[in-house]
């Protein structure tokens, strides 16, 4: 069962990517093995941890929780997505730096994520909205405080740059 | 297929559960059947004194509904009790009830509500209410050839409804230590015409009380009674104790929860004028 390989056609980050994969390939293992987007980091591998949150259609999802077949015909962000065109940080990757929000690093990604679809849906998001946002990735780091402090910040610099 | 492998079939909607299951090598279907495409499954209509929700249908849009918040709105008030954001936009309900978590929210709403869970074969559609449905921990009535199709939930006429729901957990968006909703109905004297309520994570399904509930009825919910009911509740409970919380503590939860439900409950219904 697991040698037959199953066509994929998927958008990640702007770009049309076809693949053959076996069936019980996690999305997250694709994307870092075959497509070596390596930003989006696996943790717990059973959906607890949410290091590998990418954004599916938009939404923010665990890739480690979803076979890269069933991706097939939706749109996917990872991390390295986040990025400004001309490959710069966006501003809730500056805020990160800004407000020592990440040591390790090994949650950022998941936390970029989850801050990143908050703040496309919630232009002055409230600080129990950032930490409800937040609520589904772990950090042994930071104890949070500073994350919650960066997506703050991002979400006053965004404000600022809409004027 | 179903019919064709049975046990050897696990239907993944959401794979939230089923998933990490799958990771912790705690089941190994041979086979994986992928309903996630299937647009039929995806509803929430209003009709025949309830909604329907088809079981596909992802906790994320139920939670965002706002005429089903105003028509069955315990829905709403358990998903916040739902994982997180992450997981709320793959789970389903159905997902969800037929994993059959004895402490997860859905299924007690599921109870508390009466609800009736439609099951779909080649043999056939049948309808089970859900003190049926729900058999044992991680059990259900669904035979390895069936598929949960849709859910109905009642929508209770009376104006003066109100309902409520909360939990204690180690920390938000785990199951529940213990769970527990209440929905009460009330008339223009204030008096009780209609109650419910149930429990999560503290026997093998999750539990409603209605002879219990009935007590309720006829009386204008006083703090006093709503207490000794609440009391009474716990005294027929036998739940199990683990690392994260004692019989005896469980026992405690499901005392105050049941007690606090049911008077938020009823404080939701008064302001019902």
């Amino acid at each position: 069962m697991t040698d037959i390989l199953y066509p994929i056609s998927i958008e990640v980050n702007g770009v049309m990517r076809e693949a053959h994969v076996p069936a019980r390939l996690s999305l997250v293992d694709w994307l870092r093995e075959e497509l070596r987007l390596t930003g989006t980091h696996v943790g717990c591998e059973h959906g607890i941890c949410g290091a590998c949150s990418i954004l599916f259609d938009g939404e923010p999802i665990r890739s480690c929780l979803l076979y890269a077949v069933q991706a097939s015909g939706h749109r996917v962000m990872t991390v390295e997505g986040l990025a400004k065109a001309d490959g710069s940080p966006s501003a809730l990757q500056d805020s990160f730096c800004e407000a020592h929000a990440l040591q390790c690093g090994y949650c950022t990604p998941g936390m970029l994520i989850a801050a990143q679809s908050l703040l496309n849906t919630t232009s002055h998001p409230t600080d129990v909205q950032i930490r409800d946002a937040i609520g589904g990735n772990l950090c042994r780091c930071t104890g949070y405080q500073q994350i919650v402090d960066a997506v703050r910040d991002a979400a006053r610099r965004l404000a600022e740059e809409a004027k | 297929m179903l019919r064709r492998e049975g046990d050897a079939v696990k239907i993944i909607a959401g794979g939230q559960s089923l998933v990490p299951m799958m990771a912790m090598r705690l089941v190994r279907p041979a086979w994986l059947l992928d309903v996630n495409e299937i647009d039929a499954l995806k509803f929430i209509e209003a009709g025949g004194g309830g909604v329907r929700i088809g079981a596909c249908t992802r906790q994320a849009v139920i939670e965002r509904d706002h005429g089903l918040a105003a028509r069955v709105p315990m829905l709403r008030q358990a998903l916040a009790w739902v994982g997180h954001v992450q997981t709320r936009n793959r789970g389903t309900i159905g997902g969800s009830l037929a994993h059959a978590d004895p402490a997860a929210e859905l299924p007690l709403v599921a109870r508390v509500l009466d609800a009736t869970l439609t099951l779909r074969s080649t043999r056939g559609t049948r309808s089970v209410d859900a003190d049926e449905f729900f058999t044992g921990p991680m059990t259900t009535a669904i035979a390895p050839d069936e598929c949960l199709h849709e859910i109905h939930w009642p929508v209770w006429p009376e104006q003066r409804t109100g309902s409520a729901f909360t939990e204690i957990s180690v920390r938000h968006g785990d199951f529940a230590l213990v769970a527990a909703g209440a929905q009460v109905a009330l008339d223009d004297a204030g008096r009780c015409v209609r109650a419910t309520f149930g429990l999560g994570g503290v026997g093998q399904t999750p539990l409603a009380f209605p002879g219990l509930a009935a007590r309720l009825v006829g009386t204008p919910l006083e703090d006093a009674l709503v207490q000794e009911v609440a009391s009474a509740v716990a005294a027929e409970l036998e739940p199990g104790g683990d690392l994260h919380a004692t019989a005896a503590y469980r026992k405690h939860l499901a005392a105050v929860l049941a007690s606090r439900v049911i008077r938020a409950a009823r404080d939701q219904a008064r302001s019902r004028a």
